[in-house]
């Protein structure tokens, strides 16, 4: 694999009032590899791929995306970088007064203003189709399932042709099947668009199924990172529930 | 990067919670930040055009049966009152110009601006608020697209400028339910009635009109667009966003209207 770092996270710091949410993390993301982000909920995930877009300022430490520190950026600088980095929302945040197409139509046409409306038709067709769903062009969110929903909030952040994509508890909430048809969502994107992932998630056979790597948030920090078997061949108490839970039951 | 007008959130990087005074001024701070950036950010392009017709169509189609059906009651009752003060001594041949005055002074501006606080403005706070709290609006942030030019600007457009004309839309209704009533009890022809009624109105009254229902568009715009774009998480931030757009929305209409008054009134003399 490609050592290239896409994304360099040295001694992050973040708290909420008095509430130390994360406490120097350290973090890589390599070229070309899905790494997944472990960890129980309200442990600050979201926090850190949110400070990565630039949604949240960190308190402290670097955080250096495609090779820009995203906190000492201008605006301007930060809307150009987020053009290459998808996210994808926890709750999918499709706008709901939207049909999925105007959905999908709406980073495109404003950041590529020159597109003629056939150009930006294929575009939206092509994303869609990537994730499945070209029979729900016409429909608003409200008519989509969850899995759906997901889907389309994909293949939103896609249209862009991002580098990195970061997806939020993408199974969250989904049924197995579901689950599996997601996580080989994840895998597709990865080889047709080569985009390098961080995939936050608490399910590990998602973990298991999508991720090159594996890193587990404990305590405002990673303190295992590796491949599966690495981090979860340990005796510690912080991750044992883990694994108990989602393979032994 | 410019981290405060996407977050509220200049109050929750204190360590320990301001108190009373400061926050007052932290929000003030926040609030003039919005209003500056929507001057910023208002009148440069790209246009979203599009979204400013939507708007626009929106807002005056959400206000007009309610304005409609206000305004013409307002008119007969006013008219209906003020009869008997006016027939006491022998003038009720200035009804007209009287009814004239009072709308579209003060009437019409009012009425018409507190119905939409009431319509637009909760509409618009509880639709940012929801956008807001489901993360849509960090959802086109994300995806490199201003969420304040698309949601704010075109809101706060919108109503500025579809308030005044509503306001003059008002009056006109206003005047024919003073029509009714007028023609029921006396003896005047409707051309008649418009003469009399128009005859004493000034250019200074309908450009003061314009003016405070210019200001007053832009207040609901504002405070509803506010409230919602920074609403707190959770559905209760929705509602919150609603309610605090219509009060205090109500609240400066009704400040602006005193001091307006007394600006427009230097000029009269
Ligand atoms: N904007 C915010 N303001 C205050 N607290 C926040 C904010 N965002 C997240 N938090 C807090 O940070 C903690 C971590 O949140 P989050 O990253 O969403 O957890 P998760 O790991 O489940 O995604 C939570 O306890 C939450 O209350
Ligand atoms: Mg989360």
């Amino acid at each position: 694999m490609d050592q290239e770092k896409v994304i360099e996270i040295k001694g992050l710091y973040k708290s909420f009032g008095t509430y130390d949410v994360l406490k120097g993390v350290d973090l890589d993301l390599h070229k070309r590899e899905n790494l997944v982000v472990l960890g129980k909920s309200g442990t600050g995930k979201s926090v850190l791929i949110k400070i990565i877009v630039g949604l949240l300022t960190p308190d402290q430490g670097a955080v250096k995306v495609l090779g820009q520190m995203v906190d000492k950026i201008s605006y301007k600088e930060l809307l150009a970088l987020r053009l290459k980095v998808g996210f994808s929302f926890q709750n999918s945040a499709l706008y709901d007064s939207m049909t999925v197409r105007q959905n999908l139509e709406f980073p495109l046409v404003r950041n590529q203003r020159n597109l003629t409306k056939g150009e930006v038709n294929q575009a939206v067709e092509r994303v869609l189709d990537a994730v499945g769903l070209l029979q729900t062009i016409n429909q608003m969110p409200s008519e989509l399932s969850g899995g759906q929903r997901k889907r389309v909030g994909i293949a939103r952040t896609l249209i862009l042709q991002p580098e990195v994509m970061l997806y939020d508890e993408p199974t969250a909430g989904l049924d197995p099947i579901t689950c599996l048809e997601i996580n080989n969502l994840i895998n597709e994107v990865q080889e047709r668009f080569h985009t390098s992932s961080i995939v936050i998630t608490h399910d590990l056979t998602c973990a298991k199924a999508v991720g090159n790597r594996v890193a587990m948030l404990l305590d405002g920090k990673f303190e295992r990172q590796g491949t599966f078997d690495e981090v979860f061949n340990t005796d510690d108490e912080r991750v044992k529930p883990f694994y108990e839970y989602n393979f032994i039951q | 990067m410019d981290n405060k007008a996407e977050n509220p959130a200049i109050l929750q990087k204190q360590a320990k919670p301001p108190g009373k005074i400061t926050r007052m001024f932290l929000t003030l701070y926040d609030v003039c930040q919005f209003v500056t950036r929507f001057f910023k950010e208002g009148f440069l392009p790209p246009y979203e055009g599009k979204e400013l017709m939507r708007q626009c169509y929106d807002i005056g189609y959400r206000s007009l049966a309610l304005i409609s059906l206000t305004g013409f009651i307002t008119g007969i009752v006013f008219t209906k009152q003020s009869r008997p003060s006016l027939a006491e001594f022998g003038a009720t041949s200035w009804l007209p110009s009287l009814v004239g005055i009072a709308l579209l002074r003060t009437l019409a501006p009012l009425l018409t601006s507190l119905i939409a606080a009431g319509k637009v403005g909760s509409s618009i706070g509880a639709e940012l608020g929801s956008m807001r709290v489901t993360e849509q609006i960090d959802a086109m942030e994300v995806s490199a697209t201003n969420p304040f030019k698309f949601l704010v600007t075109t809101r706060v457009l919108a109503s500025t400028i579809t308030i005044p004309i509503l306001t003059f839309y008002t009056a006109m209704v206003g005047m024919l339910g003073a029509l009714l009533n007028v023609s029921l009890f006396e003896d005047t022809s409707a051309r008649a009635f418009f003469q009399a009624s128009l005859e004493q109105i000034t250019f200074l009254d309908i450009t003061a009109s314009t003016v405070k229902a210019i200001i007053f568009g832009f207040t609901i715009g504002i405070v509803g667009c506010y409230q919602g774009y920074n609403s707190s998480k959770g559905t209760e931030g929705v509602g919150k966003a609603a309610n605090s757009a219509v009060v205090i929305g109500m609240f400066l209409i009704f400040i602006e209207e005193v001091v307006s008054v007394q600006f427009f009134g230097l000029f009269r003399t």
